[in-house]
């Protein structure tokens, strides 16, 4: 979010203005008179186009301030809850330029878009004037001095009165850029503020999780708790990789591009059995333990919209008799808080061995179909009971 | 033939006394793979001892360096299981020592560190597959990686996958066949080898007859791949993409597997590899029948 980009920008010497975040209407009054003056109020959640969607408002007194705050607050941007607003000092742009260093993947390096039209979606300036947008790559070996800093100055065309502090603005974005193992720092407006000063109005910061989980314990402040989907959230303190989505079919597969692959075919087999869809992407890795498959069926069947659960494992580095036990002990440490119907897939390594198990089991809720269209189609049929 | 891989290579592991290297390197010696060796800075000049395909056990060298395990071995193949925090420093090992071909197994490795050493690797001499990837295999040969070697056999298809346990399942569903060489290539924003370099590749290769391609969301691989085929590919080629079905904005278990801003979506994917005359299956399934029917043809 814009409050928590500013903090790393401030972090990392970016000209910023930090102002103060709150949760109410009357903190959002305390913190206009502290600031004093003409202030913005402005929702706080990780999306664009907030002004256009109300979400940004001048307020001349505290009062108005408050007023905005309790419009805002609890407010919808683009599916998302407004749960915080940022109150900073009103400094009317001069000029508004867009500034950002990005992951460049189709290139295998970073990019550095600059533009002298910014406040606006740099896609739509793209559109419009193609030309006031420059794309400047950037080596990830020789990354970002002051030289090249220059160069991308002049490149963006900013103004030559500026150069010197747009020089060392881009030097300390590119330090968030790398220090912070961000994929994107983006700068929206950068402002042009009364009296030639440069500042990072707004902006936004992706960072890369897989350096966060070691490089970065830090990052873990900026997950707002709150905020995440509960079974996400359940699902994340066990250690799995789960996003909820909105259907009626829980799935549990082996892999991610095989998860993948399940929610589609479940999907088309949906439209045949009353368009359910799949309820959520769970991938369980490639060992398959009785306690991991135990805690991803917790989570799903925790799911008030499931109806029913498809299990889809190849059996590669797994054996398919490994998982079957898996399915076996889960349920059993479930117990009767196992519910609903489950439709289980195995092929692969050991696939007669994991078969079997599961048949001698001859549990009243699992059904094994063969083939992963079949099952998928089985799942469908049981969510449309 | 084959591509990339041969029952000549032979193959080192990076991280070898590791939990992960270990139980693999074991694997790659069950399918016939030459491993000659590993690296383990701290544990140079000791052994590890492992069971080969014919049952025989066999005493595996630990070296403190890339460079000491190539010139003591002549290994032409490291392949890397070491943590994330790790993988930077033994890529430049590696590529500094000019080993050939480099498969980094790892996952989780941060994308600035890919990038770093993506740049570090122009214009040097290794090629690299990963990272976040199940590797390589030519079944009947060698297996560079941890795809599991007994799903299928050799035989006329090429194919090159983002994910692993997709290429497992297509290799299962066209076991009837067989394959010349298969390649994962990695789920990772930044990889090295591309389905670009693999179609160039199996085109070259006369062992491969047709080409199974599969992709999933997040940024244009595959679209630069149907233009490639467009251009170059004169072999048949079938191909499948995961996540039709995936929200936009969310990582679908892959760190590179994300829409963003209504780009690298299944159906563009889909759409540009048609309009390269790829048949496209709509399922792993009806993508194997796809293949069979061309092989059949």
């Amino acid at each position: 979010m814009e409050y928590q980009a500013k903090e790393l920008f401030a972090k990392h010497g970016v000209a910023t203005t930090l102002g103060v975040v709150v949760q109410t209407a009357d903190e959002a009054k305390a913190a206009a008179e502290q600031i004093g003056g003409v202030t913005v109020v402005k929702a706080q959640v990780k999306a664009g186009g907030r002004g256009k969607a109300g979400g940004v408002k001048l307020a001349k007194t505290p009062d108005e301030a408050f007023e905005h705050a309790s419009n805002i607050l609890g407010m919808e941007i683009k599916g998302l809850t407004v749960n915080r607003v940022l109150v900073t000092p009103a400094t009317p742009p001069v000029e508004e330029y867009y500034f950002s260093f990005l992951l460049d993947r189709s290139n295998r390096s970073y990019l550095c878009i600059a533009s002298v039209e910014g406040g606006v979606e740099i896609e739509e300036v793209a559109k419009t004037n193609p030309e006031a947008v420059r794309q400047i790559p950037v080596d990830a070996g020789t990354g970002v001095d002051e030289a090249k800093a220059r160069a991308i100055v002049e490149e963006a065309k900013f103004p030559a009165e500026l150069a010197d502090q747009a020089v060392t603005l881009v030097q300390a974005l590119w330090k968030v850029f790398v220090e912070e193992d961000a994929t994107l720092v983006e700068v929206n407006p950068l402002a042009r503020l009364d009296g030639d000063r440069l500042e990072a109005l707004d902006g936004k910061v992706s960072l890369d999780d897989n350096a966060s989980e070691f490089r970065h314990p830090e990052h873990e402040d900026f997950v707002i708790h709150e905020e995440a989907d509960p079974l996400e959230a359940k699902a994340k303190a066990k250690g799995l990789n789960y996003v909820k989505l909105d259907g009626e079919v829980g799935i549990i597969g082996n892999g991610a591009g095989l998860v993948m692959s399940t929610l589609d075919v479940v999907a088309y087999a949906g439209e045949k059995h009353g368009n359910v869809k799949p309820a959520n992407f769970l991938d369980i890795g490639g060992g398959a333990s009785a306690e991991v498959m135990a805690n991803g069926l917790d989570v799903i069947l925790n799911d008030p919209q499931v109806k029913s659960v498809f299990v889809n494992v190849f059996g590669g580095i797994t054996s398919c008799d490994a998982v079957a036990n898996g399915i076996k002990g889960a349920l059993e440490l479930l117990g009767d808080e196992a519910t609903k119907p489950l439709v289980v897939r195995l092929d692969g390594n050991n696939v007669d061995e994991g078969r079997a198990i599961l048949d001698e089991m001859n549990h009243p809720l699992v059904t094994q179909v063969d083939t992963m269209d079949g099952a998928a189609d089985k799942a469908a049929e049981l969510a449309n009971g | 033939m084959s591509i990339f891989l041969n029952k000549d290579s032979k193959v080192i592991v990076q991280g070898i006394t590791g939990g992960e290297g270990s139980k693999h390197t074991a694997r790659m010696l069950a399918a016939g793979t030459q491993v000659v060796g590993g690296v383990n800075a701290r544990k140079a000049g000791t052994t590890v001892t492992h069971t080969d395909a014919s049952g025989a056990e066999v005493e595996l060298p630990v070296f403190g360096t890339v460079a000491e395990a190539i010139a003591q071995t002549g290994a032409d193949v490291s392949v890397a299981f070491v943590p994330p925090a790790f993988t930077q420093d033994a890529v430049v090992e590696a590529i500094d020592a000019e080993i050939p071909l480099l498969v980094i197994i790892t996952e989780g490795v941060p994308v600035q560190d890919s990038a770093e050493f993506w740049a570090y690797a122009q214009g040097k001499k290794t090629r690299i597959i990963g990272p976040n990837c199940p590797g390589i295999i030519t079944p009947g040969e060698a297996l560079a990686g941890i795809t599991p070697a007994n799903i299928a056999g050799k035989g006329p298809i090429g194919l090159v996958s983002k994910s692993g346990t997709l290429t497992y399942q297509m290799m299962f569903e066209l076991r009837d066949f067989g394959f010349s060489t298969a390649i994962g290539i990695g789920g990772d924003p930044i990889i090295g080898t591309t389905h670009i370099d693999a179609l160039e590749a199996f085109e070259a290769d006369p062992e491969t007859k047709a080409i199974v391609m599969i992709g999933e969301i997040g940024g244009d691989a595959e679209e630069k791949a149907a233009a490639y085929i467009k251009e170059h590919v004169t072999k048949p080629v079938v191909g499948y993409v995961a996540g039709f079905t995936a929200p936009e904005g969310k990582t679908m278990g892959h760190a590179g597997a994300i829409v963003s801003d209504g780009a690298g979506t299944a159906q563009g994917k889909k759409e540009a590899l048609e309009a390269a005359g790829v048949k496209v299956g709509k399922t792993p399934s009806e993508t194997a029948e796809l293949m069979r029917a061309i092989l059949n043809g």
